[in-house]
């Protein structure tokens, strides 16, 4: 987060300005390699989750528990969010600041609904008896979707940031580079929404 | 000192809460700071703090087991020390001081006024202090961990009790924040801010290896955070990831953690030995002998280093497959660590060789590493890995690699680069004491734990009866332990002394090959008068010397081409000003720990404290305006961020 908050510095000319020796702006390169950590961080909990996949001892099941079609329309979701958010950066970097608050606007209302999914999914499973401590399955897919779903969080608080900045101080298309990099972080977690998506609901136990 | 003038930011209101401060100097603005110098001096004291504490606790484990049946520490007290001992060393002294040097001399190394995030790189050290003074505070709130530094779950899971291990947990989380963040920085700031000419394949071996070990740190950080996150859930929250009874396996553990603590190891190992790489040629008066050779071993030793990590449990029973694969990759990853060692040979063939304090150290350092890795080629074939493990051999083994090698190497940067930061040398005969100590105390202390290994002394064992034939050479141990502590009493008087009555470096007192030595010692704030034009490898070097008919160096006359010659200078350079909020967010992470440990509400506090960090950061402006009107930006600004 600190990363990315950072470029939201008013005074500061445009990093992209700058003529760096990779050609590429230093929030950009610092947020391309943040998201590879990242990679590594979800690609842990994702294998934590296939290697107990199929090993909980007793039930709920994931067979049980799981409503597809709910969670597939919260993907859907999830999935259009990362448009509104593609159409609020070029928004800016075409200088029309008004649209990129719709679309930033947008793009976290999306998020809310998926997060707020989320939790109706959470509190749905609990009343069917799967809690973090019930089984391994449990214990394996609520800290992966869980961290997920804070990932999430974390992005709608970022984004609604932006809106809130631009309200008040304004973010001219030489700040654009702010918004791309929400971007690019907004859309990392939706790709790892897929895989977790896929691997975690659709792939048959 | 400095011949421009750097912008002092003039004061205006600041977007949070707080004054912005302003001063560069005294003690207040240490806590501002965002220098890259002054960022890596605050590592390296803070490293040293830890090195000593660390080194008290494995004074405190030598004692106890300097003859059989010793009764100083019980046995809880001897988990706790070699517990804190391994993770001390590890996260708290040898990590940090690759990030001080690298801190201090990657952006000199390579021409660059700045890190690329100097807010970023405060908090990196911030979190990094916050997250050790949070693991020692375990001692006064209900008991230091005792899991070894390794922390195999279920005995961590399940069968250590107090907080201990929570304070582990989340002291090296927080910790790993800060990896994570230094090495994005040292990441953006070495491929984007070199000097122009200054291509990869002129870089400096210490820069390389500072980058190659950032994506490392980047991939490994993230591994053992889960492993740590499932690990706390486990103890806390009821989870079962490592609990046996609902199916749960423990070594998934040992998979999480080694994943990290293989590449770790050369995180901790691949620093020190850039900086020989660095020291070697100077003391030789040669250049780096295959420099590509050494630069792509030590790439391919951070991808190979992916590839290795089940070597650490081939006695756990991965079956015939996984033993076979891991044992060959092992084989070949002593393949680049071998490269690199006869290049360090072949650097030193022929040279004129001056055996100043930092060659001494590094010549200790290549001797060392030499037996550390060929103990470590022992381990790595798996029927002999069966009988070593969980023996003294192993202790013997990482020991010759991490203190024979990694502290030799940091100790011969700390005599080589020392009058850079500070414009003293340190004294020549005590460091040559310090060194002689150090290599005969190492010896006396490590050599005979092959012995003792291979004689079945169990590692992680707080006492031994008499009749096993161990006492001779645990008494030998003890003694050379206590050796080492003398060497490193002898390092700090040094210091102590040369800060009284040190005698004055000038800016090149080596006859050194890279920019760092092209600046006045210590450096001005802004680092370089004028952004450098690099045209070669050891740019430095040749601008002090050509070469005659037969390749020997031969002086330049000087024409003034140094960057610090009077005259050429710019009126405006902007440096960041200092800042609050980087030590304001890092102060609330390990009140975060202590709400998760103890009382919710805190967590809610500390919460809030890192949010108002995070978000008064991201309004203050890096650079303070000034009154007057910006001056049109100049070609030396780029790439100041």
């Amino acid at each position: 987060m600190a990363v990315a908050t950072h470029t939201l510095a008013p005074d500061v000319e445009d990093t992209t300005s700058h003529v760096t020796a990779t050609g590429i702006s230093n929030v950009k390169l610092a947020m391309w390699a943040f998201l590879g950590s990242e990679c590594l961080f979800f690609g842990a909990l994702i294998s934590t989750y296939l290697l107990y996949r199929g090993r909980s001892a007793e039930g709920p099941l994931p067979s049980d528990v799981y409503d597809i079609p709910f969670t597939s329309v919260s993907s859907f979701v999830l999935l259009m969010s990362s448009l509104a958010m593609v159409l609020a950066v070029a928004a800016i970097y075409r200088g029309d600041e008004r649209r990129m608050r719709i679309w930033l606007t947008t793009t976290a209302l999306l998020g809310m609904v998926f997060v707020g999914g989320q939790v109706f999914e959470f509190t749905e499973f609990v009343r069917q008896g799967l809690k973090l401590d019930t089984n391994l399955f449990g214990s394996s897919f609520f800290v992966l979707t869980g961290f997920h779903g804070a990932h999430v969080t974390a992005g709608v608080l970022w984004l609604l940031s932006l809106v809130g900045y631009s309200l008040r101080r304004g973010i001219g298309p030489e700040k654009a580079i702010a918004v791309d990099v929400a971007g690019l972080y907004w859309h990392f977690v939706d790709v790892v929404w897929i895989v977790i998506f896929t691997v975690v609901y659709l792939v048959p136990q | 000192m400095a011949t421009a003038t750097v912008t002092v930011p003039a004061s205006t209101p600041a977007a949070g809460a707080l004054r912005r401060p302003r001063s560069t100097t005294g003690i207040a603005s240490w806590f501002t700071t965002v220098d890259h110098k002054k960022i890596g001096l605050l590592y390296g004291m803070t490293a040293i703090l830890f090195f000593v504490i660390g080194g008290v606790e494995a004074l405190l484990i030598r004692l106890q087991l300097a003859a059989p049946g010793g009764n100083i520490l019980s046995a809880q007290e001897y988990n706790t020390l070699f517990t804190m001992h391994g993770t001390t060393m590890v996260f708290l002294v040898v990590m940090p001081t690759a990030a001080a040097v690298g801190n201090y001399f990657v952006p000199l190394q390579i021409g660059a006024r700045d890190v690329a995030f100097p807010r970023l790189n405060a908090y990196g050290y911030w979190a990094f202090l916050a997250g050790g003074l949070f693991l020692y505070s375990s001692f006064f709130l209900g008991g230091a961990p005792d899991g070894g530094w390794f922390g195999y779950a279920n005995l961590t899971s399940d069968y250590s009790f107090g907080t201990g291990i929570d304070f582990w947990i989340i002291g090296l989380i927080i910790t790993g924040i800060g990896s994570l963040t230094a090495s994005l920085n040292f990441i953006v700031t070495i491929l984007n801010m070199r000097a122009p000419g200054m291509t990869f394949m002129r870089m400096p071996v210490f820069t390389w290896m500072i980058l190659v070990i950032s994506f490392l740190l980047i991939g490994a950080i993230p591994v053992i955070t889960i492993g740590l996150i499932e690990l706390f859930f486990d103890r806390n929250f009821g989870t079962n990831f490592f609990n046996v009874v609902k199916g749960g396996d423990p070594i998934l553990w040992q998979h999480l953690f080694w994943l990290f603590g293989h590449p770790e190891v050369y995180i901790l190992i691949l620093p020190p030995m850039g900086i020989v790489s660095e020291v070697l040629p100077v003391f030789a008066r040669k250049p780096l002998f295959g420099y590509s050779f050494v630069v792509f071993s030590g790439v391919a030793i951070g991808f190979m280093g992916w590839g290795v990590w089940a070597h650490h449990m081939f006695s756990v029973g991965l079956g015939p497959a996984a033993v076979t694969g891991f044992t060959l990759s092992t084989m070949f990853i002593a393949v680049p660590t071998g490269v690199k060692i006869f290049n360090w040979m072949g650097t030193l063939w022929g040279g004129s060789i001056r055996f100043k304090t930092p060659m001494l150290f590094a010549i200790g350092f290549v001797a060392m590493f030499i037996i550390g890795g060929l103990s470590g080629v022992t381990h790595g074939v798996s029927p002999a890995d069966r009988q070593q493990t969980d023996t003294y051999y192993v202790v013997a083994h990482f020991h010759y690699v991490l203190f024979g090698g990694a502290m030799f190497g940091i100790f011969s940067g700390v005599y080589y680069w020392f009058p850079k930061m500070f414009g003293k040398l340190l004294h020549e005969g005590l460091g040559k004491l310090h060194f002689w100590l150090m290599f005969v105390g190492f010896n006396l202390t490590f050599g005979p734990m092959h012995v003792l290994g291979l004689q079945g002394q169990p590692r992680r064992t707080y006492t031994y009866p008499e009749g096993m034939g161990w006492d001779f050479w645990n008494l030998i141990s003890t003694i050379g332990s206590f050796t080492i502590a003398l060497s490193i009493a002898v390092f700090l008087y040094n210091i102590f002394r040369t800060a009284r009555k040190g005698e004055m470096a000038s800016d090149d007192p080596w006859d050194a090959r890279t920019l760092e030595w092209s600046i006045s010692s210590p450096p001005p704030p802004h680092n370089f008068d004028r952004v450098p034009m690099v045209e070669a490898r050891d740019d430095f070097w040749h601008q002090k010397y050509g070469e005659d008919n037969e390749g020997r160096p031969v002086a330049r006359v000087r024409g003034g081409s140094n960057g610090d010659a009077p005259g050429g200078h710019d009126e405006h350079i902007h440096m960041p000003s200092p800042s609050y909020w980087p030590l304001v967010s890092a102060l609330g992470l390990p009140f975060i720990g202590y709400g998760l440990i103890f009382h919710w509400g805190w967590l809610v506090l500390a919460g809030l404290l890192v949010a108002w960090g995070i978000f008064a950061w991201a309004m203050e402006p890096d650079v303070e305006p000034e009154s007057e009107p910006e001056p049109e930006l100049e070609p030396e600004l780029e790439g100041v961020e």
